[in-house]
């Protein structure tokens, strides 16, 4: 007994003060791109959009956009351009509530709105979600998982990973969805009483991530059912998908980040 | 029979020069090593990957005609891969076969999901295998052929088959999954139980195909390292460095020292982050919360390490072939190991506390046992076969970059339970912690990323490397012009897999979850 207390003292406090005081995020960390559609040459290649391996970046019309719903955040495309229009930067806040919103063509940065009325009212201060892998490389998997270590402490905000999708408010999606996948989706959407909600974490779940268009699955959860909050990244860095829940139930400012 | 080939880790071998049986000669060479070497692959490949210096066509004149290039009824060729681990070496022997050929699995149990594959991917049967099954549930390549005699327009829906059954009074079955009360990948788990006892339990996979060899023959080149990183997610540098491995060997390309030392570095990170977290969860397992807690945490310091070094802390975008992406400048290495010291003694504390606990260790010992005989019966690798006294570590037995010049001892224990399980993983804990220090002290110069240049043309090349679960083996093919023609993945979890239902045998059904975890396999690394 002894003994754990000893540890205990050892061990600290560590959980941070998120969101009162904001992360630091590692400085090679690759997180929102910084677009510049007006710098790119007058003899580019596109060598951006050949380097893609996934299709995010295009030229439509002439006009440069990276998908941040495609996105792998490999920075092929940052390296491919000598003009220097595409940049990630740290910021780590990337959520969003639709897909259109992800396209970044040097616009305003999207940030995800609050649920609202009834559905803010029911669940801004608990919700409870069931998480389904479908087809999910077990990264997502795995920081969803960190959200509830003490650092994080996910409980404190009133959100909760439960066992049953008769207990979940809503479901958490990873993984591109396997066609093996599909029927247990369905079914355990089906089984979350309603009003449920629906947040598809990670490049692939949003897309399908690197196996986009592969015949073996659905290019991401919403294929099969609706979406209310995609959160960005192979996979999204944790501190990613706190800020997206968070602003998903109103508990962050809508202007901060 | 002629002599089998020996082949070096990372070597690449000349297609022409490895042994091409007859199948009864395949079967006997199989029947005569299987007892006492270790299966690394057993694969199948279409007869249009074939080259030229095997005496039939190349496949540039096949390529043009598209995905579907498999032709219906062409001969498929099988290669055996087995390892001698105490000396280092390998061999390998191929045969070709038609629709079915005699099963290895009765002479070979090693062979079992190897040859499930094989009747999956290419509709090849192997006639007498004890329970052929498929793994992952979709059509094989070959149009028209099907092991299990489908019709084409048949849909395959995932765990719709057979399943081992016990009959008798009071005997009843369980049936969990695909989808699990936890965060974790899907998988169905079937037990027949007696009373609280658990006969027998047959898992059943395939939930997380995405078609990535599929998709390694055939799909877009600029995927294959998102590819190799996401196979399995959580082991992104193994197979990251598996894939650099094969394509470097193949184009005798010369990777820095210091590249070497930086990918040994990320891989024992991968080992420490894994290997933390699953002290922690075998914790939480049996309710004791405070090193639960803490592991929880400090994993998550290890992986934080790995993003110091390259952004993302699963090492996404760090192994390329010829080196790594990112270099360490003086400062950042220093970042690196007082990190390292701390999470050292914090791990210590967390982890020590637990082992000091009598009702951890009642729960753990002589819970979910498999017998060195077991272990070496099925192939096991990794912490799973060290914890049975398999003294098998690809960091030692065929050592690659770095640990060529660097060597980290072996942790084994006799026990084969979970205690046996996680206490190996706490041995590998504090020595890849010491081999990291070592490594950045005396972290060699120089550039970190050179070209890698052109594959060796016909050639094999067989990569290893020990990722935290075990051996990944990748398995590197070239055609006639150099092309990658044929790439085959093992994770570590396709031996183990069965490692887990053996251990299941006579327990508690409520033992599962710790016995579960102290194999902690990788679903989607099995599913490809």
């Amino acid at each position: 007994m002894l003994s754990v207390i000893k540890a205990r003292a050892k061990q600290k406090y560590r959980t941070s003060r998120y969101p009162a005081e904001a992360p630091v995020m590692p400085d090679r960390f690759q997180g929102l791109p910084e677009v510049k559609p007006d710098a790119c040459g007058a003899d580019c290649q596109a060598g951006c959009v050949q380097a893609c391996p996934v299709g995010a970046v295009s030229r439509g019309g002439g006009r440069l956009a990276v998908d941040l719903g495609r996105c792998l955040f490999c920075g092929e495309c940052e390296r491919a351009c000598p003009h220097g229009c595409i940049r990630f930067t740290r910021d780590h806040a990337l959520a969003a509530r639709s897909r259109e919103a992800f396209v970044r063509d040097g616009g305003p940065k999207p940030l995800a709105a609050a649920l609202d009325g009834r559905l803010r009212k029911l669940y801004g201060r608990s919700l409870k979600l069931r998480q389904v892998s479908a087809g999910g490389c077990n990264a997502c998997e795995a920081d969803c998982n960190v959200l509830g270590t003490l650092v994080f402490d996910l409980g404190r905000f009133g959100i909760q990973f439960v066992a049953s999708p008769r207990h979940a408010d809503g479901l958490l999606i990873t993984g591109p969805v396997t066609k093996n996948m599909e029927l247990a989706l369905r079914k355990t959407y089906d089984a979350v009483p309603e009003p449920r909600i629906v947040i598809a974490v990670g490049a692939c779940a949003i897309a399908g991530g690197p196996y986009i268009d592969h015949d073996e699955v659905r290019n991401g959860a919403a294929s099969v059912v609706p979406v209310d909050l995609y959160v960005p990244g192979c996979p999204p860095n944790p501190w990613t998908i706190l800020d997206g829940l968070l602003r998903l139930l109103g508990r962050i400012p809508d202007h901060a980040g | 029979m002629s002599t089998p080939r020996t082949l070096r880790m990372g070597e690449a071998v000349p297609l022409a020069e490895i042994p091409r049986l007859d199948t009864a000669g395949f079967r006997a060479r199989v029947t005569d090593v299987a007892w006492r070497l270790r299966l690394v692959a057993l694969f199948g490949r279409p007869s249009y990957a074939l080259t030229a210096s095997e005496g039939r066509p190349s496949s540039s004149s096949v390529a043009a005609e598209g995905q579907s290039a498999v032709e219906p009824g062409a001969p498929v060729t099988l290669t055996a891969i087995f390892a001698d681990d105490r000396n280092g070496q390998m061999q390998a022997f191929s045969t070709d076969v038609g629709a079915s050929y005699p099963a290895l699995t009765p002479d070979c149990p090693q062979a079992n999901g190897f040859e499930r594959e094989i009747a999956e991917q290419w509709g090849v049967r192997p006639e007498g295998h004890p329970w052929l099954k498929p793994l992952r549930y979709h059509r094989s390549a070959v149009p028209g052929r099907d092991a299990w005699g489908r019709a084409p327009g048949t849909a395959i829906e995932p765990s719709v088959t057979d399943f081992f059954r016990v009959e008798g009074e009071a005997v009843h079955e369980v049936a969990v999954g695909p989808v699990h009360a936890g965060v974790i990948e899907p998988g169905h788990f079937r037990f027949q139980c007696f009373g609280e006892t658990v006969l027998h339990l047959e898992i059943a996979l395939g939930y997380q195909h995405r078609g990535v060899e599929q998709a390694l023959r055939h799909g877009d080149a600029r995927r294959v390292m998102p590819y190799m990183e996401t196979l399995a997610g959580d082991t992104t540098i193994g197979h990251a460095t598996a894939y650099a491995q094969a394509l470097e060997s193949a184009a005798g390309a010369r990777v820095s020292a210091r590249a070497h030392a930086l990918r040994a570095v990320a891989l024992e990170l991968e080992r420490l982050a894994n290997h933390t977290g699953d002290l922690g969860a075998l914790a939480g397992d049996v309710a004791f919360l405070p090193t639960m807690s803490y592991c929880g945490r400090i994993r998550g310091d290890f992986l934080n390490m790995t993003a110091l070094i390259c952004g993302n802390r699963f090492g996404r975008g760090l192994v390329r072939p010829g080196g790594v992406r990112w270099d360490l400048d003086p400062a950042r290495k220093d970042e690196l190991l007082s990190r390292l010291a701390a999470a050292e003694a914090d791990t210590k504390s967390a982890v020590e506390l637990m082992f000091d606990s009598p009702s951890v260790l009642a729960r753990f010992e002589e819970t979910g046992t498999v017998s060195f005989d077991e272990c070496e019966s099925l192939g096991l690798v990794g912490p799973a076969a060290r914890a049975c006294g398999a003294e098998r570590d690809v960091r030692q037995d065929f050592p690659g970059g770095m640990y060529r010049f660097q060597q980290i001892p072996v942790g084994t224990w006799s026990t084969g339970d979970v205690f046996g399980r996680a206490f190996v993983r706490w041995l590998e804990i504090q020595r890849s912690i010491a081999f990291i220090r070592e490594v950045l002290q005396t972290l060699p110069e120089g550039d970190v990323l050179a070209p890698c240049g052109p594959l060796a043309p016909d050639s094999l090349v067989v990569s290893l490397v020990e990722g935290w679960r075990g051996e990944v083996a990748h398995v590197l093919i070239t055609g006639a012009q150099g092309q990658r023609e044929f790439y085959k993945i093992v994770d570590p979890s396709f031996h183990n897999w069965m490692g887990l239902a053996i251990a299941m045998r006579d327990q508690a059904i409520s033992d599962f979850p710790i016995c579960n975890k102290s194999f902690n396999l990788s679903y989607c690394g099995h599913d490809l």
